[in-house]
C-alpha cells in the first residue's frame, strides 16, 4: 500500500484552487481569439477584447478571473492501493480548499441554504469519490460559479423523445438562460445512468479540454450538432448578440433504465475554470 | 449609439437621455448589494428605519467582490446575475434609486418600474471582475459586515465601463434568442 502524505494533497489543491482562478487555460483563450476574429458585431468584439484583458490583468495581478471563485468541486480517482496519511483524504482536500482561498484571496461562497450564512472557508467541497485500479490518486478541481450553476436543470424524457428531444431540452434551456450564465458558454451534457448520475457526468463533462474530441465518433457528431445549433440561437457573447453562444458542447453518455432517459445540462461560464494533479 | 460620462448622484434628466445600447462611463460613488443585503435592507424598510445610504440617485451595483489582496483598495468585482433581486428592485426605484448595475435578464416588473420612475439598468461584463476592479478607486463596507463579500460597501468608481440594457423608455439591448418553432 502506498502512502500519501496529507500534507502533499492540501499543498495540491490548495495550489490549484488558487492557479485556476487566476490562470485562464490556453483551450479557452484560443477559443475567445477564434471568436473575436469570427464575430462581425462590434459589442460582440468588445465582450471578448475585455475577456482577453481581464485574462492578462488577472496573470499580472492575480487577482482572480471572476470575483465568483465557485463552489469547489472534485472529482477523485483513488486507487486501490493508495492511502492518505494524517486526517483522511476527504478533510486534507478541505484543508487544501480552505488554505487556497484563503491565501489566494479567493471569494468564499458556500453557505447555509436556509440561514444564507457563509460557511467563511468556502467548505465543505462537493467531492465525488470513484476508486481505480493502481497506486495513484487524481484530483480535478472546478471552479463552479453559481450563475451558471442556477441555469442547469435535469429532466426524465420518455425514451421514445430519443435524440430530438434532448436536442429540444438542451437548445431550450440555452435560449431561456439568455445572457444569465455569462455567455459564451460551455456546455455539459450527461445523458443516461440515474437521475442524479446524469448531472455528475454532465458536470464531470465539463473537466474536459475544449479543443478535445469525443473518442466515440458518434456522440463527437453529436456534440458539434449541438454545438452548431447552440450557436444559430445568436444570443452572443454577454447575450448582445453574435455568433459565439457557446465554446464547446462535451457530452457523456452511460446506459440507463430501460424506462428512463435522463438527461442532465450542467452550464458553465465563458470562465472555464479548472484544473487536474496526479499525486 | 450614444457614449456618456456621468457622474453620481444620477438625475432624472441624465438618466432619462439614455437608450439601449448606449455606452456609459460612471464615475462617484456607488453601493453594493446583493441577495443577503437586499433582504435586510428591506427589514429595514419595513421597520421604517433609515437605510445605511441615501437612495435619492443612487446606483446598486450587483457584486460580491473577492477579498482586497494587499495593497489594492478591492478584489474582482464582476457583477452578478441581477434577476435574484428582481423582487425589490421596483420597490427601490419608486423610493429614488435610479441604476442598476448587473448582467443578465430583468422581468416585466422591473422593467416597468424603471418606465415609472426614470430608471436604468447598466450592464457590466461578467467573468471580466479582475478588469473592472481597475476601475475601483475605493472601498468600504458601509453595513451589514457580518455579510462578508455580500456586505453593503461603498464603491468610489472612475469612468466604470457600462452598457445600457434597458432604459427608462422600454428600450432593451439583449438579443431574443432565434428558435425555430
Amino acid at each position: 500500500m502506498r502512502e500519501i502524505q496529507a500534507s502533499d494533497v492540501i499543498e495540491a489543491v490548495a495550489g490549484m484552487c488558487m492557479k485556476a482562478n487566476t490562470e485562464l487555460p490556453a483551450d479557452v483563450r484560443n477559443k475567445f481569439e477564434q471568436a473575436m476574429a469570427e464575430e462581425d458585431s462590434p459589442a460582440a468584439k468588445e465582450v471578448l477584447r475585455q475577456l482577453l484583458e481581464n485574462a492578462d490583468i488577472s496573470n499580472d495581478t492575480k487577482l482572480p478571473l471572476c470575483q465568483d471563485c465557485g463552489l469547489a468541486v472534485f472529482y477523485v480517482e483513488v486507487g486501490e492501493d493508495v492511502k492518505v496519511t494524517g486526517p483522511g483524504l476527504r478533510e486534507a482536500i478541505n484543508e487544501g480548499v480552505r488554505k487556497g482561498y484563503g491565501d489566494g484571496y479567493l471569494r468564499k461562497s458556500a453557505c447555509d441554504p436556509f440561514t444564507r450564512k457563509n460557511t467563511g472557508d468556502a467548505t465543505p467541497a462537493v467531492i465525488h469519490f470513484d476508486v481505480v485500479p493502481g497506486d495513484s490518486l487524481r484530483i480535478a478541481y472546478m471552479a463552479k460559479g453559481g450563475g451558471s450553476e442556477n441555469m442547469s436543470r435535469v429532466t426524465m424524457l420518455a425514451p421514445a423523445q430519443g435524440w430530438e428531444g434532448i436536442k429540444k431540452f438542451i437548445v431550450n434551456r440555452v435560449a431561456e438562460a439568455g445572457p444569465n450564465p455569462c455567455p459564451p458558454t460551455v456546455i455539459g451534457v450527461g445523458i443516461g445512468g440515474t437521475f442524479d448520475h446524469s448531472a455528475k457526468i454532465a458536470k464531470r463533462a465539463l473537466l474536459r479540454k475544449l479543443d478535445d474530441t469525443h473518442p466515440d465518433p458518434k456522440i463527437a457528431d453529436m456534440e458539434k450538432e449541438l454545438e452548431q445549433e447552440l450557436n444559430k440561437l445568436g444570443i452572443g457573447p454577454m447575450g448582445l448578440g453574435g455568433k459565439t453562444t457557446v465554446l464547446g458542447v462535451k457530452m457523456a453518455v452511460e446506459p440507463c433504465h430501460i424506462a428512463s432517459l435522463p438527461v442532465a445540462i450542467n452550464v458553465q461560464c465563458h470562465s472555464q475554470r479548472h484544473e487536474e494533479v496526479e499525486l | 449609439m450614444a457614449e456618456y460620462k456621468l457622474e453620481m448622484p444620477l438625475t432624472d434628466d441624465a438618466v432619462d437621455k439614455l437608450r439601449a445600447g448606449d455606452v456609459v462611463f460612471l464615475s462617484g460613488t456607488i453601493y453594493t448589494a446583493r441577495d443577503a443585503a437586499h433582504k435586510k435592507l428591506f427589514e429595514l424598510l419595513d421597520e421604517d428605519k433609515d437605510l445605511p445610504f441615501d437612495l435619492n440617485g443612487a446606483a446598486i451595483y450587483y457584486v460580491g467582490p473577492s477579498p482586497a489582496p494587499p495593497g489594492r483598495p478591492i478584489g474582482s468585482a464582476g457583477p452578478t446575475t441581477s434577476y435574484r433581486m428582481d423582487t425589490y428592485a421596483p420597490r427601490l426605484h419608486a423610493l429614488g434609486l435610479k441604476a442598476t448595475i448587473g448582467k443578465g435578464k430583468r422581468n416585466d416588473e422591473v422593467k416597468t418600474a424603471m418606465q415609472e420612475h426614470t430608471g436604468v439598468y447598466f450592464g457590466a461584463t461578467g467573468g471580466a471582475g479582475a478588469l473592472l476592479s481597475n476601475s475601483i478607486e475605493a472601498a468600504q463596507v458601509i453595513a451589514f459586515e457580518e455579510l462578508g463579500p455580500e456586505a453593503i460597501r461603498a464603491l468610489k468608481v472612475k469612468d466604470f465601463p457600462l452598457l445600457v440594457i434597458n432604459d427608462a423608455h422600454g428600450g432593451e439591448l439583449y438579443a431574443k434568442p432565434v428558435l425555430d418553432t
